[in-house]
């Protein structure tokens, strides 16, 4: 009798054994699976931010330049137009020889002039232009690097760098060696990536144009989707009778919430460019589609807010003999605002994450200069990052990372911007 | 009569409709001695000679802008002499653009008949304009006075201004389906355009994709292949790989979340999956080129295999990360909507938590699980940036996840990116493809919005 009691305390304590490994195993694969995805998230900022954070620096090189007469002023007269025509680029070839003693002027000429940036004579020039007593002088002027010398500064290539992985040779190390020595190299705040627009040359490239681009979708957005979709909203809300017309709308609501946007891309193409002629690349047509996207969004978050208004409010106000309207729009309304208000952010802050749609009616096309209205042609924050990784300069790699923490850092700004003005309505209304 | 730019006119209206509004408002006021003698609040009859004021004067910039460009170009065509148009080998939609750059001033040329024809458009474009004008103010200055002399005591004005405004908010509601009949009829159009082109048998079992037609219809060149199968099985490995990866991670996270983890953990963890479904996927895309697609390589070649640096597997991990909050967010929606009884009576009756959850609480909220997997997929899918940067542009026919593959979405933006003829068999192509990944997708997102509300139903 002992024995058979035994036999079954010991069977249950070893079945409970393995069940609670198995808990224990369940356990640790739930904690894992938390654990990879936080690792992702972890992975994926420390790319963009390992890659990204050296571009916001640029080297700049000390050079002397002797600005002669004969060089910057061809017509001799020191007026602005005569200034504005000088050879500001033989000036800085010059500059370069110079300060590196034991170059050929001749034989190194374009190892010489891969060292600096295009940059380098308008910023002479630029300098000259403005104090033309300088003509005659030496001029100790900081210039941008090449985006090589860039590289090779921040340690990103190396003497070690198999030589079709960089584009310059040993010599040209040894040369920046040599000025950094004199204390003729710095990495000073990039101010092109803030100020540019796009540029093939990496070190004069900048996000300015696409960040104009992006806030006039932004715009646009803002007229067109935000009052639609609380129109919208507000009609399924409080006066659509239940019909078969409001059932189709909601279910196409749902829907077009899910529909890929890429889809949406295609329907601009179509109706907006080759129907109604609006131009291409324009922040214009790209806004109209991603109002279009971000609609359906903006309806469902604002019927939330309407829906969480008490209905005693209502009833309140009709008692009182107000008609539908007035107390929709002078009670109802106010009150789902900071609700719709949170909603619609974020839902716009989505869409300006976008890019497929914007690839499909040609905001892809490069775009130096910075858009003067939403009808210009222009790209997007987003687009600005799809072009530059696509790019296989080495030196656009960390631009690319440094676009989508601007990218990354607009979306979080208005994401704070929601979240501030919800607390600050709420706080009103409690 | 001047010729007013629309904007200007539309600016004019609004200045206008305002004037009205208090002009409307004063002669409500006048009628009745005091507000009690009128039926309506006087700002009611203000606003409504306003909205007679600007209704017309809106329609009818709407229908100048909808109609006046294709009017002038047609009218301008008429004008174009046939010498001009031989020149251009008989196409004269070439010459009317030129016309319209030169007027824009965006070119110069030294031909006078072409500068004339200039002139007359740009002449063309200020009639269109005067009219416009006329027939606008003409509109709007009826549309006031008729507004201003219906107001009377006894007029219920605020019932005609809350009927317009019911009206305005059905016709925002109706903007969605619109919508969705735009994308239905425009791709459908586009695509019985491209069926013209090319056999539907082809497009729906072909085997080769490669759609290098002519850029110019006149060139001499292979017609290509429009062999859809390749796609869609390079869109189904894709989506089955990050299926793998993000309903595994997703639904264990939100089991982890909703049955182990302590409110703290819950508070971190839940906003970071938040911030994981906010990154824009171009930013996955750049994450997935130059971080993952090296990983695999080198975990495939530690294995000794030969791995695509495009290969199918880094495009698929990358979309699944993305859809791994989506499917954890909607699993922990339908495991916490699971009644609480269920799970203290399974646990009451000695099961552990994970035999409560596996035995009880999977079952229950099944449903809404499966309808986020298959919402998760629509969206995997559909995806567009990750694959076009870290999947190749090569049809491959395979199942192999470490070749390089392609999809619907990345034909569809190497096919409509660049300039194309747009009536080419190339650029129609991608609205059929548009039109099957639409088809494919809300038929996935209906049945997962079923799926989901099944469960809600359930639970009543």
């Amino acid at each position: 009798m002992a024995w058979v009691l035994e036999d079954a305390r010991s069977a249950v304590a070893a079945s409970l054994r393995r069940r609670h490994a198995r808990e224990r195993r369940f356990r640790l694969l739930g904690l894992a699976a938390v654990l990879v995805g936080m690792l992702f998230l972890l992975l994926l900022f420390v790319t963009v931010l390992s890659q990204g954070i050296g571009a916001f620096r640029q080297t700049e090189l000390m050079l002397p330049m002797d600005v002669t007469a004969a060089q910057v002023d061809p017509l001799g007269d020191g007026s602005r137009e005569s200034l504005a025509a000088g050879n500001y680029d033989a000036v800085v070839r010059e500059a370069i020889h110079r300060s590196l003693p034991g170059t050929a002027p001749r034989a190194d000429r374009a190892a010489l002039v891969a060292l600096v940036s295009v940059e380098a004579g308008f910023r002479l020039r630029d300098r000259v232009i403005a104090a033309p007593e300088l003509v005659g002088q030496r001029v100790e002027l900081w210039v941008p690097s090449s985006d090589d010398v860039d590289l090779y500064v921040q340690g990103r290539v190396n003497r070690d760098t198999p030589l079709a992985a960089r584009e310059l040779e040993d010599r040209q190390f040894d040369w920046v060696d040599a000025l950094a020595a004199e204390g003729r190299v710095v990495r000073v705040f990039n101010t092109a990536l803030i100020k540019n627009g796009d540029s093939r040359n990496p070190e004069l490239a900048g996000v300015r144009a696409a960040f104009r681009g992006s806030l006039y979708m932004l715009a646009v957005m803002l007229v067109l989707a935000f009052p639609v979709g609380v129109a919208a909203a507000v009609y399924l809300e409080e006066f659509a009778p239940r019909n078969r017309w409001t059932d189709l709308i909601e279910v196409n609501i749902n829907n077009l919430a899910a529909v890929p946007s890429i889809v949406y891309g295609l329907l601009g193409l179509v109706v907006f460019i080759n129907w109604l002629a609006l131009p291409r690349s324009a922040p214009l047509v790209g806004g109209l589609v991603l109002a279009l996207l971000t609609l359906p969004v903006i309806i469902i978050s604002a019927r939330a807010a309407i829906k969480a208004v008490p209905a005693t409010l209502r009833d309140a106000a009709l008692a009182l003999g107000a008609s539908r309207v007035q107390t929709v729009f002078g009670h109802v309304l106010p009150q789902a605002l900071p609700g719709i208000i949170t909603g619609t952010v974020i839902g716009i802050a989505r869409a300006l994450g976008e890019t497929a749609p914007l690839l499909m009616i040609g905001m892809v096309a490069f775009i130096a200069d910075i858009p003067r209205s939403p009808l210009d042609p222009s790209t997007a924050l987003p687009v600005q990052v799809y072009q530059w990784a696509e790019s296989p300069d080495p030196s656009f790699v960390a631009r690319t990372a440094a676009a989508i923490m601007v990218l990354l850092a607009f979306l979080f700004a208005m994401n704070l911007l929601a979240l501030m003005l919800r607390r600050k309505f709420e706080g009103h209304a409690g | 009569m001047i010729a007013m730019q629309p904007g200007t006119l539309l600016l004019f209206g609004a200045f206008a409709a305002f004037s009205v509004f208090f002009l409307g408002r004063r002669r409500a006021l006048s009628l009745g001695t005091s507000q009690q003698g009128l039926k309506s609040l006087p700002a009611y009859h203000g606003a409504y000679a306003a909205l007679w004021l600007f209704v017309p004067l809106a329609l009818a910039l709407l229908v100048w802008w909808s109609f006046s460009g294709r009017l002038v170009e047609l009218s301008m065509l008429q004008r174009i002499p046939d010498g001009v148009i031989a020149d251009t080998a008989g196409n004269a939609g070439l010459v009317l653009d030129e016309i319209q750059n030169i007027a824009n001033g965006a070119i110069r040329v030294e031909d006078e008949v072409l500068n004339g024809l200039a002139r007359d458009y740009e002449a063309l474009q200020v009639e269109s304009r005067r009219r416009l004008t006329l027939a606008a103010l003409a509109l709007a200055i009826a549309g006031a006075a008729f507004g201003l002399m219906r107001i009377r005591p006894d007029f219920s004005a605020r019932q005609r201004v809350e009927r317009f405004i019911r009206a305005v908010l059905f016709l925002a509601s109706s903007v969605a389906v619109l919508t969705t009949i735009g994308i239905v009829a425009t791709m459908l159009l586009e695509t019985i355009r491209f069926f013209g082109q090319v056999p539907e048998t082809e497009f729906l079992f072909g085997l080769e994709w490669s759609p290098q037609t002519a850029i110019r219809n006149d060139q001499v060149a292979a017609a290509g292949s429009f062999g859809a199968v390749p796609l869609l099985a390079g869109t189904l490995l894709v989506a089955t790989l990050a299926m793998l990866i993000a309903v595994p991670v997703g639904l264990m996270t939100a089991i982890y979340l909703t049955q182990y983890a302590g409110r703290g953990l819950r508070a971190v963890v839940k906003p970071l999956l938040e911030v994981l479904a906010g990154i824009p996927t171009v930013v996955y895309g750049f994450f997935a080129a130059l971080t993952v697609a090296p990983m695999v390589r080198r975990f495939g070649e530690g294995l000794g295999l030969n791995v695509a640096s495009e290969s199918a597997l880094a495009a698929g991990l990358v979309v699944g990360i993305m859809v791994i909050p989506q499917i954890s967010s909607l699993s922990d929606d339908a495991l916490t909507a699971v009644p609480r009884s269920l799970r203290d009576g399974a646990l009451a009756l000695g099961a552990t938590r994970s035999e409560a959850t596996r035995n009880v609480l999977l079952p229950a909220a099944m449903p809404g699980i499966v309808g986020g997997v298959l919402l998760a997929l629509s969206r995997a899918i559909g995806e567009t940036m990750i694959v076009v940067m870290a999947a190749g542009l090569a049809a491959n026919l395979t199942a192999n996840p470490f070749e390089a593959v392609t999809t619907m979405t990345v034909q569809i933006v190497s096919l409509l990116t660049g300039d194309q003829e747009f009536a080419s068999a190339r650029t129609l192509a991608a609205f059929a493809l548009g039109l099957f990944l639409f088809m494919v997708t809300l038929a996935l997102n209906v049945l997962g919005q079923r799926v989901v509300r099944q469960q809600q139903v359930h639970e009543r």
